[in-house]
């Protein structure tokens, strides 16, 4: 079963945990700044956003890559960059419609999601379940839910 | 480790930047932030130095915990002398800016001097630069904040600033990082307005690592956040509610400080407490809270985020204030609410909200205000000084008022800019001043919560409940309920959370976790991080050397055992509803005790074997 990496954001309180472990599994050090994973504050609306790559299926950054840096995981659907390969020619920043892959300049090759292999640290660090690891074929499932309960029937 | 080892000092009168290695002999006697920062001031000044003169020093700093990810892990602190009590300041904040710091690879900035004119500090990792500030000075916090990231063009810069109320020189002034946290008592925005300094900008991008054993760290790491999450306090009521979930909990135990400390229960309190920012409104069916928040990886989440009712008549024409900002915690509900009799949420939301945007300590303020409002129900002050507003409790209209004009440090704002103390010395009132130290109470009357009398009493910068919170155990059973009208045995407990408080400070971590963790919860993680040993034993010892550290200064700067005292209306005038009726905080009955368990003399004075013993500078 595939999975997706799913996204809540009116249960975001904004910590960041999710920067954190993401930094800290992929560059060895707390570094929000390199995180693959952005949680965004709205400040007036008082809203937190997080959001990150969505493993587009016909994914564009990997079309765009003229050196085929870019790689399908066949086991869990990420697509993920081969930095041995990269360039850092930045083609695919500018293919990505969501901007989530990105240039790191510390190492001269670009960044982006891989779900950590099937096993993604931000969904355990996450303290109130705004982000959630499941079923891709079912991501609605919450939501369907939620609405479900306010039919007449609720509660009967 | 942890640390990054390294400390910016900053000089304003030279525009000197220099960069110097963080004494770790000192780090492992006073392990970080509040400690370590107060070390090197007791180092760097002179105690009696006035406090908004170039000698004063201004130190921001964070713990080794700040910019990890243990739960909390992103509190900073900035540590002066005070102009408000002329002891020892640190006030502690959340946010983003403290792990900001870290991540651009500093422990801690060291400002001194005062500037020519106004400027305010750029860091860029490893590069710190001064900037004049002469288009931000005159601005609110909220306004310069505006005014710095669309000059920076970067929306990932954490601020740290002062509003007008520090320029003006009102004596409580915060520094407000991230909008709407802030270090926010005992003026230590003052401080930093009085260097010319306007705000500290940073990005970092170097991130934090140097975990002295990652495995170890991230397994107490995990096992710190789950013994939050299963905790009824942080892992339910304080992200329903936050701290307000203690407003109704307070008043019905007859501690809820009233009109200026003359009543203990009050009668508006559900109207402004936690359950009642869940309310929705008759004019767009919306509450208060829009949601809670986080601070740097905090996994608790107590922060609330609030709107104000459009139509209220405070912000009826003032569409700029219809947006969500930082809402109303309990310290501050209580200040600008029952302190001052006023019931209106929507009104208290607004001055919280100005509080925010100019950088006033809203417990200090509420209380002066409340003051003021005695001192005019009583004559003391007339509508010749308020230009005709009726300063009366109860009154929302006034309170606003009060607000705007201390915020912009206009008119009779100037006076409420001075703080209760000074104010009732002004006006020929000195005893409807509650303070100790000079420095405003917090929301829990010690007539109710006898171990609270002397907590603020022997707090090292004045009333304070972050300096001792037996509420946790008097009122809410944490870790052990004691009897909250008992003084008896109260001692000993205020002496154990104040060096415990003491170290949580000094690590990065906020206070709030210690309603579910104890010393062995937070111990383990110190230890995994850190290089030496941090055992329970070793924080305890921590936080006693800080404690003693801090107490000391204070001596030296001529703030002695005879200031460790309360206002005659807590010592005398009894509580007169509730379950302490007929109550008064027994200060007398515990002080001694305290002095001997502390190792002092009778009169509260440092001995020479105490110094000895925790190897004080002289």
């Amino acid at each position: 079963m595939q999975k997706s990496l799913h996204i809540d954001p009116g249960k975001c309180t904004g910590c960041l945990q999710c920067e954190s472990a993401c930094s800290l599994i992929k560059e060895e050090s707390v570094n929000p700044s390199k995180s693959r994973i952005k949680v965004f504050t709205f400040h007036d609306e008082g809203r937190f956003v997080p959001y990150t790559c969505t493993q587009c299926d016909e994914a564009w950054c990997m079309q765009a890559c003229p050196v085929d840096a870019i790689v399908l995981n066949p086991l869990n659907g990420s697509k993920d960059v081969l930095d041995d390969i990269c360039v850092g020619c930045k083609v695919c920043t500018i293919a990505c419609p969501f901007g989530t892959i990105n240039y790191n300049s510390s190492t001269g090759k670009v960044i982006k999601c891989d779900l950590c292999g099937g096993d993604p640290e931000c969904v355990k660090a996450c303290p109130t379940q705004a982000l959630s690891y499941i079923d891709a074929n079912a991501t609605g499932l919450d939501k369907m839910r939620a609405w479900a309960s306010k039919t007449d029937n609720a509660g009967a | 480790m942890s640390w990054t080892k390294k400390v910016l000092r900053v000089n304003m009168s030279t525009g000197n930047i220099s960069e110097e290695p963080l004494n770790m002999h000192w780090a492992h006697d006073y392990l970080g932030q509040r400690g370590l920062a107060t070390r090197y001031l007791v180092d760097e000044i002179e105690p009696d130095c006035d406090a908004l003169g170039p000698d004063n020093k201004l130190i921001m700093t964070t713990g080794p915990l700040t910019g990890t990810i243990a739960s909390t892990g992103g509190r900073y602190s900035a540590v002066c002398k005070s102009p408000l009590t002329g002891t020892v300041a640190c006030s502690n904040s959340g946010g983003f800016f403290g792990a900001e710091l870290k991540f651009a690879g500093w422990d801690m900035i060291i400002l001194e001097g005062k500037a020519a004119s106004p400027m305010y500090l750029n860091i860029e990792d490893d590069v710190a630069t001064l900037i004049p500030a002469d288009d931000l000075w005159g601005q609110s916090v909220w306004a310069a904040d505006h005014l710095l990231r669309q000059k920076h063009q970067d929306p990932q810069v954490r601020i740290a600033c002062v509003g007008r109320s520090a320029e003006q020189g009102c004596l409580y002034s915060a520094i407000v990082n991230d909008l709407h946290r802030a270090a926010g008592r005992s003026g230590v925005g003052t401080v930093m307005a009085s260097k010319n300094l306007k705000a500290v900008v940073v990005r970092g991008t170097k991130g934090l690592g140097n975990i002295a054993d990652p495995k170890r760290f991230m397994q107490t790491v995990r096992d710190g956040k789950k013994v939050l999450a299963d905790n009824a306090v942080t892992g339910e009521g304080l992200p329903a509610y936050g701290t307000q979930v203690l407003m109704n909990v307070i008043n019905e135990v007859g501690a809820l400080p009233t009109r200026n400390m003359r009543e203990t229960q009050f009668e508006g309190a559900s109207d402004v407490g936690g359950e009642a920012m869940h309310v929705p409104r008759k004019s767009d069916g919306k509450p208060n809270l829009t949601t809670n928040a986080a601070c740097f990886s905090c996994t608790i989440a107590c922060a609330r985020i609030s709107t104000i009712d459009r139509t209220h008549f405070s912000v009826k024409d003032k569409p700029e204030y219809w947006i969500n900002s930082g809402g109303l915690e309990y310290e501050a509900a209580w200040a600008l609410g029952p302190d001052t009799g006023v019931d209106d949420i929507d009104a208290l939301t607004y001055v919280n909200f100005l509080c925010n945007e100019d950088g006033m300590d809203p417990i200090s303020f509420g209380s002066t205000v409340a003051a003021a409002m005695e001192l005019y129900e009583t004559g003391a002050i007339t509508s010749e000084q308020t230009g005709g507003v009726e300063l009366k409790f109860g009154s929302a209209e006034a309170l606003c008022w009060a607000a705007e004009v201390t915020a912009k440090g206009e008119g009779f704002g100037v006076d409420l800019g001075l703080g209760s103390k000074r104010l009732c010395e002004k006006y020929g009132k000195p005893e409807f001043s509650m303070t100790v130290k000079g420095q405003e109470f917090p929301a829990y009357d010690p007539r109710g919560i006898q171990g609270m009398g002397l907590a603020y009493a022997t707090s090292n910068r004045g009333a304070c409940h972050l300096r001792g919170y037996t509420v946790a155990s008097e009122i809410l059973g944490i870790p052990e309920k004691t009897d909250p009208l008992e003084s008896g045995g109260k001692a000993g407990l205020v002496k154990a959370f104040q060096d415990a408080t003491a170290a949580v400070d000094s690590a990065g971590l906020c206070v709030f976790t210690t309603f579910a963790w104890t010393m062995d919860d937070i111990a383990p993680q110190v230890d995994a991080a850190c290089e030496g040993d941090w055992s329970t034993e070793r924080m305890m010892e921590v936080g006693e050397r800080i404690w003693n550290l801090e107490r000391d200064f204070n001596q030296k700067a001529g703030v002695t055992g005879a200031h460790d005292t309360l206002p005659e209306r807590l010592l005398k005038e009894a509580s007169a509803s509730g379950p302490a009726k007929g109550r008064v905080n027994e200060l007398d009955q515990m002080l001694p005790e305290y002095y001997q368990l502390r190792g002092y003399s009778a009169d509260g004075s440092m001995t020479d074997e105490t110094r000895q013993k925790w190897a004080l500078p002289s």
